[in-house]
């Protein structure tokens, strides 16, 4: 294949091996948990970080791990300590993180570059240091994975009984949150943020429908979510269309037809 | 017959924010007995079940649990929750429900051991030979017995179970209560219910929990009292006099 030749074409295809890991992984807790809409609100939160790095001039990638981290400890605390229900923090986060980035991008003097790529993603803009980072982000979320196995299952199966058995079920939620943010700036530069939640849903809701346990979820959601990446990526590319709508529009129709499999 | 108290509950009182939950509880736990404890939804029932396993700290009172404090306890108490939220989707097998329970730690991988633990709680509720199935495929009452094993199998001297024949009709009760019977002889039970139906012949005690607590032990109410229990519409037990037939209270 010609197109394997340019040298964007294969950052892009390590992206989506990169993305599919971070996406497979906590897509399944994601999806097992039912914290989709949590997720949403961490993702669009996470625009705060991009208006800020854009005012401070460093890579709005960079800046939106802390503050993606910031609003996902911000919303796990608040729907654990207080009286305020998740849905609202959800809502509440969502907006002011977005708030918060328009302001900062406002507030950067000349035109702000690739913004829309951070919004929409757009993988044929992939750096090596975005791979870099992202392979960072990627050891430190299978690491954390690999040690917290168990308790993770614990909690996304039944937190009351994980409580029971002595774990520390707030601390370890917001941990599984904080993996969340950091998927999600893994995702950034693939899909954007308001697509990013796509990525975290589709490809292991698609696999859940056959999966035995929380270990063969996360194997074969890696697996569909990069096969899926890829193929977005080529048609993309094909047909001129942008990456990140073309790669959740391809998910999309995977998942209407395992529906539509499973139903018979 | 005076058998060990392992559980001991002195005028507890408990507020849930703000609102008094249990007020003045006396309970005593016996060994190898199987309690009922019967009351209305709101009752406390389920706040009785959080104080014991520490969850919840009574505001005044004494509470002693097999002699030590009650969140070190807990490795003795298994626990069926009321469940109603379980996701029946959710990606686990049968065995890998149960293995949960054997957890020990940080970084303590599942020992042959804890495999032989899980196996023998299967056995124990007859799911044995669908060790390996998805857990949302159980029935109901399959369902019921699989959280039994995950309490069993961390073989505990005391089992809590909260409204545990709510989805069970009266035939899977039935061997529900020949379970518990066949497991009272290594544990005491305690079963909190609204249903008044679910108190059957096999239980060996009775309290009444609405906020306060009548415990009417074992002399007082014989297998007699609770056939004329049964000649009661269940409603009207429920709701009106629900504590009369049993004794008059003050």
């Amino acid at each position: 294949m010609s197109i394997l030749q340019y040298s964007f074409m294969q950052y892009a295809l390590l992206a989506a091996l990169l993305a599919g890991i971070a996406c497979g992984i906590v897509g399944s807790f994601v999806v097992a948990k039912r914290i989709v809409f949590i997720s949403g609100g961490i993702s669009h939160a996470a625009f705060g970080g991009i208006g800020i790095g854009y005012f401070i001039g460093l890579n709005p990638i960079l800046t939106a791990i802390p503050f993606s981290l910031l609003s996902a400890i911000g919303i796990g605390l608040i729907s654990k300590r207080t009286k305020v229900h998740v849905d609202t923090a959800i809502g509440a986060f969502w907006a002011i993180g977005m708030a918060i980035g328009i302001l900062f991008v406002t507030l950067t003097p000349g035109y702000a570059p690739d913004l829309f790529s951070y919004l929409f993603g757009n993988i044929l803009t992939v750096s090596p240091l975005d791979l870099k980072l992202m392979l960072i982000l990627d050891i430190v979320i299978v690491l954390t994975t690999f040690l917290f196995y168990k308790e993770f299952l614990a909690i996304c199966f039944d937190e009351e009984f994980a409580e029971v058995m002595g774990m520390p079920v707030e601390g370890l939620y917001l941990l599984l949150l904080c993996l969340v943010a950091l998927s999600v700036v893994v995702l950034i530069r693939i899909v954007g943020i308001i697509l990013v939640i796509a990525l975290l849903t589709i490809p292991s809701a698609v696999v859940k429908r056959f999966a035995h346990s929380l270990k063969q979820l996360m194997f074969f959601s890696i697996i569909s979510a990069t096969i899926l990446t890829i193929i977005g990526i080529w048609l993309s590319y094909l047909l001129n269309l942008p990456s990140g709508a073309t790669i959740v529009l391809t998910m999309g129709v995977v998942f209407a037809i395992s529906i539509f499999l499973k139903r018979f | 017959m005076n058998k060990k108290e392992i559980v001991t509950l002195k005028h507890i009182w408990v507020w849930r924010d703000g609102v008094l939950a249990l007020e003045d509880i006396t309970l005593p736990i016996k060994e190898n007995v199987l309690l009922g404890v019967i009351g209305p939804n709101g009752g406390g029932k389920t706040t009785l079940l959080y104080t014991i396993l520490g969850l919840l700290k009574p505001q005044r009172g004494k509470l002693s649990v097999f002699g030590i404090s009650p969140k070190e306890a807990r490795k003795f108490i298994g626990y069926v929750p009321q469940h109603q939220f379980f996701d029946l989707d959710f990606p686990i097998t049968v065995f890998g429900v149960v293995s949960m329970s054997r957890y020990k730690g940080f970084m303590k991988a599942y020992s042959k051991k804890d495999r032989e633990a899980v196996d023998a709680a299967l056995k124990a509720v007859d799911l044995f030979n669908l060790k390996n199935v998805q857990a949302g495929k159980l029935s109901g009452g399959q369902l019921q017995r699989l959280f039994i094993a995950r309490a069993l199998v961390r073989e505990p001297r005391l089992l809590l179970l909260d409204e545990p024949t709510a989805n069970l009709d009266s035939q899977m009760q039935k061997s529900f209560y020949e379970l518990l019977s066949r497991l009272k002889k290594k544990m005491s039970i305690v079963l909190v219910t609204h249903d008044i139906s679910a108190i059957s012949v096999y239980v060996d005690e009775i309290a009444c929990l609405n906020r306060k607590l009548c415990y009417h032990g074992d002399k007082k109410i014989g297998i007699k009292k609770l056939a004329e229990i049964y000649q009661f519409p269940v409603d009207l037990i429920l709701h009106e006099t629900p504590y009369r037939v049993l004794e008059e209270h003050e």
